[in-house]
């Protein structure tokens, strides 16, 4: 049991678990019929196989990164925010609103002017259920998930009625200025990988440095342990609780920046498959921690970016099959958690360090 | 092991092998949308077009995939045209950005769209007059009609399932002036196609309102519509492929979409080297749309009702009769 307990082994569990979902999902893949091993090539080859593979796993990995931040940090305050798929749509709106609306304004100016209404229009719609529970002590959980339809409900509004881009069937917006695309990468192909890969990695440095170096992020974590006692000791919890979803649905919001500017250049309706809930498995496969976030969306990146190419490549392993894959990986990594109900006899929130 | 065992070992791997080697040199992939290979009306006609083409001409193989979001379409034509696919056939409207896009980057491959158009000299866009077809199932509707009252349900609200609708209302308006239309769409985003449960919440309340005969052109959905036509003992039409089998003496007729015509038509095609870049359009005339008639569905469709609709149609083709069109009263 000391070896159960070791850094080293605790500091492994991830991987490990990783490789036992692994096997098990390839062993699935047996039973319909292919070669594990093959199956296993192709899904490695498809995630970093070349410079674009890996491009298109860092890009599929840019809005998790972000969503994972959005659960965890009210996660941190004690709060369950389930509203980052409306937090990011109504962001990425945002962002083509302006970029539709002034068209005109040039590069330096117009990227950041789009960034700023991501984050605050986001942020908007974090603070609404964090104000809503701080003061008026309704549940986060119901009001998050009542304003993803909320936000659903404006963006088809928006997109069909007031910005529509009369030249496609498809339901999206106008194109934004041409002042406001950030270009990709020219390193990985043709993959639609941009700065905003670096926004959403930078995001979590500093999301990492306000909640470990700082007071009020200190006071925050403080409330996520033990409201009573942090009201004890003279901490704002209200404040706090409205503080960590504001940030969390800027940050939520932020995920436009990366669609909006960096891919599509307009807002299509229905981008999101659901990036927003996949970011609750994000956080908690990184334990609420940013850079836990990080190297967990980077793992649901490359199960996303791998898992494409199977149907593609085999003859039994359709897009369900694929599906099960990736559930039966996160799922394993999840139960890391186990580990640490068998040792200490309560799960660990916050990966052990207080 | 006798030498006659391993020789005819060995003829049997040869056997297998063979094929494999020399048969299948043209290489067809087929990228279907979110409604899915078996959404029973315009994704399967495609893949039973494609399979035609599979089984029938030889030295043809083939390769079929299902998006699992609108973000893959563009990974996946991308995957076949890095690999030796000769012919990428994408269905349906929401690929058409991404079949701009990768065609551009491999201009030595041929990509085929079904639904949308996309200029590049190696793209054939395949249209349907689907405006036509909906005209004569709705003026079937509207002499059948015993309300007075008709219903349409749509899948995705875009300006080509506006065009069934406008077809469908004149179609009925055309045979019967006092006939009215009600009309729903599932949704706004691709997700429309594959909603049964909603689909036939809004046929429910669209009999609910009096209409006895509703068509619906929504995919995967309109299996909702069917449900809800057998619950209510009122009639339905199908869409795309010939649907009347699905719910037998609730389905009235469907209205056809040779997508598996035209598809086939487009491997066999490029298969002896006649590809052609551009719009190919497919009308009553050529019958790449029409409404099906069979052991199904042939005695609660009557004789006279046929018969004008088969008349109508001969008006169309000689242009006697002008369908509205939705795709021009927008411009």
């Amino acid at each position: 049991m000391t070896f159960l307990r070791s850094r080293i082994f605790r500091s492994l569990q991830p991987l490990l678990a990783v490789l036992i979902g692994l096997v098990i999902g390839l062993l699935i893949t047996r039973l319909a019929g292919e070669n594990p091993w093959h199956v296993l090539k192709i899904l490695i080859n498809s995630a970093f196989g070349s410079r674009y593979d890996i491009g298109m796993t860092l890009f599929y990995a840019t809005p998790l990164i972000l969503t994972g931040l959005a659960v965890a940090i009210p996660f941190q305050a004690g709060l369950f925010n389930i509203g980052a798929e409306g937090q990011l749509t109504l962001g990425a709106l945002a962002a083509a609103a302006v970029g539709c609306v002034f068209p005109d304004i040039p590069w330096p100016l117009a990227p950041v002017l789009a960034v700023l209404a991501a984050f605050f229009v986001g942020g908007f719609w974090g603070f609404i259920p964090g104000w809503l529970h701080a003061k008026r002590g309704s549940h986060e959980v119901i009001n998050t998930i009542m304003l993803n339809f909320i936000a659903a409900g404006i963006a088809s509004w928006v997109t069909l009625y007031v910005l529509k881009n009369p030249e496609s069937q498809n339901p999206e917006t106008k194109a934004v200025g041409a002042g406001y695309l950030i270009h990709h990468f020219q390193s990985f192909g043709d993959a639609p990988l941009s700065s905003a890969f670096v926004l959403a990695v930078v995001a979590a440095i500093l999301v990492s440095v306000f909640l470990w170096r700082t007071v009020l992020g200190f006071q925050l974590r403080a409330v996520g342990q033990g409201e009573s006692a942090a009201r004890t000791a003279g901490i704002d919890s209200g404040k706090m609780k409205i503080i960590a979803m504001f940030l969390a649905g800027g940050l939520a919001g932020l995920v436009g920046v990366g669609e909006v500017l960096g891919n599509a250049g307009r807002f299509r309706l229905g981008f999101s498959p659901e990036y927003g809930f996949i970011g609750i498995a994000v956080a908690l496969l990184g334990k609420n921690r940013p850079a836990g976030v990080v190297a967990a969306a980077l793992l649901f990146g490359a199960l996303h970016k791998g898992t494409s190419d199977l149907d593609l490549e085999t003859e039994n392993v359709t897009r369900d099959l694929s599906l099960i894959l990736q559930a039966l990986i996160i799922l394993s990594v999840s139960a890391v958690g186990l580990w640490d109900w068998f040792n200490k006899g309560r799960p660990m929130v916050n990966g052990g360090r207080t | 092991m006798t030498i006659k065992t391993y020789v005819s070992c060995w003829l049997l791997l040869a056997a297998f092998l063979v094929p494999c080697a020399f048969g299948a040199d043209f290489k067809v992939a087929l990228v279907l949308d979110k409604g899915g290979r078996d959404d029973k009306s315009f994704n399967s006609a495609a893949v039973r077009g494609a399979t035609k083409a599979k089984d029938e001409l030889k030295g043809l193989s083939l390769k079929i995939v299902e998006a699992t979001d609108d973000n893959a379409f563009e990974s996946l034509l991308r995957s076949f045209a890095q690999r030796d696919f000769d012919l990428i056939i994408s269905v349906g409207v929401s690929q058409a950005d991404a079949v701009k896009k990768v065609s551009a980057r491999f201009s030595n491959k041929h990509f085929v769209i079904v639904d949308a158009v996309v200029e590049a000299p190696n793209v054939q866009s395949l249209i349907f007059q689907e405006h036509e077809g909906s005209f004569l199932v709705g003026a079937i509707a509207g002499t059948m009609t015993k309300t007075g009252k008709i219903g349409f349900i749509g899948g995705m609200d875009i300006p080509l399932i506006r065009r069934f609708e406008l077809g469908y209302g004149a179609g009925a308006k055309h045979v019967n002036p006092k006939a009215k239309l009600i009309s729903n769409f599932v949704g706004v985003t691709s997700d429309a196609w594959n909603n049964p449960a909603k689909a036939k919440e809004l046929a429910v309340s669209q009999y609910g309102q009096g209409a006895d005969i509703v068509f619906a052109a929504a995919g995967a959905s309109n299996s909702g519509l069917f449900d809800a036509a057998e619950e209510q003992k009122k009639f339905a039409i199908g869409v795309d492929s010939n649907q009347n089998w699905i719910k037998p003496g609730y389905i009235l007729t469907s209205m056809l979409k040779r997508i598996d015509k035209a598809v086939f038509d487009a491997c066999s095609d490029d298969l002896k080297g006649g590809f052609n870049g551009g719009v190919k359009r497919f009308g009553l005339a050529d019958q790449g749309v029409d409404f099906s008639v069979d052991e199904h569905n042939e005695t609660i469709l009557p004789r006279e009702v046929r018969a004008r609709a088969e008349k109508l149609k001969a008006e169309i083709v000689s242009g006697k009769i002008k369908v509205p069109d939705y795709y021009q009263k927008k411009k």
